[in-house]
């Protein structure tokens, strides 16, 4: 059947559903419904990683074979840098504009190097808003309390603390910079409810917030002339006779050369792996999502943490065909628009955390309440026409412009149509081992932003993100920037390479995959295509 | 690049198998109908470095040229978010060296007379419409250009919340305008001068540096684990 007939039953049964209220699950059903649902619990796509800081312990196969990857680097290359610097900031998302706007501030010499272009990023698509306590009736610790649940309980305290304490003088900055945050009639900050949140608390800009926050950040970096390396993907870390950390080593994407910097720190702001397609899963992010910033640290000897748990998105997009993964933002859920199996029925608290929402998905497509595709993809409908019916017409159109655009693009009016979706590869929860300052156990090696973990715990809370770039970016820019007026810059060599091999050789060798990835590789060769004629 | 040989982008049993005739660049090619234009460049064996960033439609790096079949008329589209039909032919746009301000945007003294030092050919434009008939985000950049000139910021901020920077509206402007880069400065003046500061905000800092919410943090960070967990359980 197409499409649009197979819909016909969103609408049917729609004025039934806005009467119904669907409970949120007890912590026990829970518990059982992610065990065995989420993806996280797939025991098959996990294996411990066998040599390096977090030997022994699980991870994806498909991460595993990276940080036990070899580095492309020769034991013995020259390592004349072509720039000097006190703070090189690698990665230009959130993170890495953060980090280097507030080390450029402190008066150090900042380079900001990244593999695309400045901003081209997760940072940039994040649709769904900024969570930071303002309104009167929220507090940080009800912000933190809301956050350790969502979390599992696993979070790091003093992480979570400093994040959503410094959350509201965050806003202030960026006020200042020029984001344009949406408003009450009062002036005061407007702030949506999220799921897993028990106030309102997400600052948004339309359905544009990770976009209007990088506009700035971006314009901001090149107004105060803050060096840039585009198109420098990171290849290996540089390291001192001690094991600190002292530049890096970058592929020019252009012409192919090395490219070397001599840094007092460096801040690792590298983003997530949804590029990896772990499990197979199609993914929200962008180009250069394949943990990179994982695999540099790891080879240098920085702890990982929660490497063994990522967040599939409720919902990314099914069909269109072209818009795979694409993510449909969970403000939709946040207005009251419904997740609708195949019979017409709602199945899930839509504003349960999206372990949980995603768990109930997946469930609903194995015990054959999905809705199939031509193409053979499977997912459930999310009632977006609801929310013209609920606020009156036009409402989709004026809160989720962008997420029309989209689709109106491929001829689907998601104001009349409701849109299939399926959860989506979306976020890295763990990552890097950070303490308070941004800093791994590597001495000054920083790392900022979706590559680090520990924040999030086990799950992140929607809209944690942008506020972890903000807070993390900038304590680890002011860090980096403070130490580096009182240090030497340290010597620029490749020990640490020395030894990881030596560990692999001991442990039966790398895993024969060299890493970082730095671009996944979706060019089909020849071989493939004369397979496929 | 990259090691990993299963490619999931364009899994064959997802797509229909109708192939079309496409040109990329003046080049000939048979891709698979309604691939996004991004997916076509792989398909055909092109490694893309320049041309590809978000892949969601949000960074503007995939800035491309199209004509249909027949069609004497060239538009523009995101590469990433834009379906390959039959007789399309296409090219990604290279960069384009416009030139941008720089300023101190908090310190500005007048900001709406500041454009004209700032971007003087701003007011010169003359009304061509080319740039509004570039944007893939369907902004009218015409319309705003003229009321960035008239001062009318907060419509431009407004109009421009869709701008990725992609850039095609400025290769196309007969008056040397590069009119994102003219909307980004106004949209940043007007969140930094003409919008209301707001008070709940600068009250919360004042409380959390007054310590306000001590006594809560030392309740809840003295918990055991399992008074932490209870305790969650009862923020609703
Ligand atoms: C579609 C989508 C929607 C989202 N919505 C929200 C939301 O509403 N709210 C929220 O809080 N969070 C959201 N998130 C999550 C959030 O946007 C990301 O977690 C966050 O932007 C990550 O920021 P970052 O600076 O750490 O990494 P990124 O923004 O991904 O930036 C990483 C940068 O590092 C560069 N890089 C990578 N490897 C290398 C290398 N080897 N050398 C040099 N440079 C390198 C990349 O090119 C990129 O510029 C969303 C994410 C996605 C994908
Ligand atoms: S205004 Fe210009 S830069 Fe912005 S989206 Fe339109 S064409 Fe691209
Ligand atoms: S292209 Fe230039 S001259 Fe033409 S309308 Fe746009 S801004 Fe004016
Ligand atoms: S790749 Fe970012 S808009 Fe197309």
């Amino acid at each position: 059947m197409d499409i649009h007939a197979l819909q016909q039953i969103v609408h049917q049964t729609r004025d039934a559903r806005r009467k119904q209220t669907i409970p949120k699950f007890s912590p026990a059903d829970r518990d059982q419904l992610i065990h065995k649902y989420h993806p996280d619990y797939r025991a098959s796509a996990y294996r411990p990683i066998r040599f390096g800081p977090n030997a022994d312990d699980q991870t994806v196969v498909e991460l595993a074979a990276l940080l036990e990857g070899d580095s492309s680097i020769p034991e013995h290359i020259d390592l004349t840098p072509h720039y000097t610097t006190d703070v090189l900031v690698v990665g230009g998302g959130g993170a890495g504009c953060a980090a280097a706007l507030h080390a450029h501030a402190t008066g150090a010499k900042v380079i900001l190097a990244t593999k695309l272009r400045l901003g081209d990023s997760n940072s940039v698509m994040a649709q769904g808003g900024m969570q930071i306590s303002v309104a009167p009736e929220d507090s940080p610790v009800t912000h933190f309390l809301d956050t350790l649940k969502g979390g599992h309980m696993q979070n790091d305290h003093e992480l979570l603390k400093v994040m959503v304490e410094e959350g509201p003088s965050i806003a202030k900055w960026l006020i200042e910079l020029g984001v344009l945050f949406d408003r009450q009639a009062d002036g005061n900050l407007h702030v949506k409810k999220g799921g897993g949140s028990s106030k309102p608390r997400l600052l948004t800009c339309s359905d544009y917030t990770g976009l209007e926050i990088m506009r700035v950040l971006k314009d901001e970096v090149l107004n105060q002339k803050i060096q840039l390396l585009e198109f420098c993907a990171a290849v290996e870390l540089l390291s001192d006779e001690n094991g600190q950390c002292t530049g890096a080593i970058f592929k020019d994407l252009d012409n192919h050369r090395h490219v070397v910097v001599a840094a007092k720190s460096v801040i690792l702001a590298t983003g997530g792996i949804g590029r990896l397609h772990i499990q197979g899963f199609p993914t929200s992010n962008h180009y250069g999502a394949t943990g990179d910033g994982l695999c540099l640290s790891y080879r240098m000897g920085a702890k990982l943490d929660h490497i063994d748990t990522f967040q599939y998105h409720p919902s990314g997009a099914v069909y269109p065909e072209q818009l795979i993964g694409a993510l449909v933002t969970e403000g939709i859920r946040s207005e009251g628009g419904h997740l609708v199996n195949a019979k017409g029925e709602r199945f899930v608290n839509e504003l349960d955390t999206r372990d949980v929402v995603s768990s109930s998905i997946i469930r609903e497509c194995e015990e054959g309440r999905g809705i199939r595709t031509m193409s053979g993809r499977i997912g459930v409908w999310l009632d977006t026409p609801l929310l013209d019916a609920e606020h009156g017409p036009g409402t989709v159109e004026k809160h989720f412009p962008a997420m029309m655009m989209q689709f109106e693009r491929f001829g689907i009016d998601i104001s009349k149509d409701p849109v299939l979706i399926y959860p989506t590869l979306h976020y890295q929860n763990g990552g890097v081992k950070i303490d308070a300052n941004s800093e791994t156990n590597v001495k000054n090696l920083f790392v900022a932003g979706e590559a680090s973990g520990g924040l999030h715990g086990r799950n992140r809370l929607m809209g944690n993100s942008l506020l972890d770039l903000m807070v993390f970016g900038k304590r680890s820019g002011l860090t980096a920037a403070s130490r580096a007026l009182s240090m030497p810059q340290g010597k620029l060599t490749v020990n640490h390479l020395q030894q990881f091999r030596a560990e692999a050789k001991k442990h039966g060798n790398s895993s024969g995959v060299i890493s970082p990835m730095i671009l996944p590789a979706y060019t089909r060769k020849e071989a493939e295509r004369t397979a496929t004629k | 690049m990259a090691q990993e040989d299963s490619n999931v982008i364009d899994q064959p049993e997802v797509l229909r198998h109708k192939m079309v005739s496409i040109e990329i660049s003046g080049k000939k090619y048979e891709v698979p109908e309604g691939i996004t234009v991004i997916k076509a460049l792989w398909h055909t064996g092109q490694e893309v470095v320049r041309g590809a960033g978000c892949l969601g439609g949000f960074c503007g790096a995939c800035a491309t040229y199209y004509r249909t079949k027949d069609d004497p008329k060239v538009r523009t589209c995101l590469a990433c978010q834009m379906a390959v039909e039959d007789g399309m032919s296409f090219t990604i746009m290279p960069p384009f060296p416009a030139r941008k301000a720089l300023y101190d945007i908090q310190s500005l003294k007048d900001p709406k007379q500041d454009l004209f030092n700032l971007y003087p050919e701003a007011p010169l434009c003359r009304n061509c419409n080319a740039c509004t008939e570039a944007c893939p985000q369907k902004i009218d950049v015409r319309e705003g250009v003229w009321k960035a000139v008239f001062g009318d910021f907060k419509s431009v901020s407004e109009m421009f919340m869709d701008c990725v920077m992609c850039g095609m509206c400025t290769p196309v402007c007969i008056a040397d305008i590069a009119p994102n880069l003219v909307a980004l400065y106004v949209s940043r003046a007007q969140g930094a001068h003409f919008t209301e500061k707001p008070l709940g905000l600068d009250i919360r800092i004042k409380e959390i540096q007054d310590g306000r919410f001590n006594d809560e943090w030392n309740k809840v960070l003295a918990m055991s684990e399992q008074q932490l967990a209870d305790h969650c359980a009862t923020v609703k």
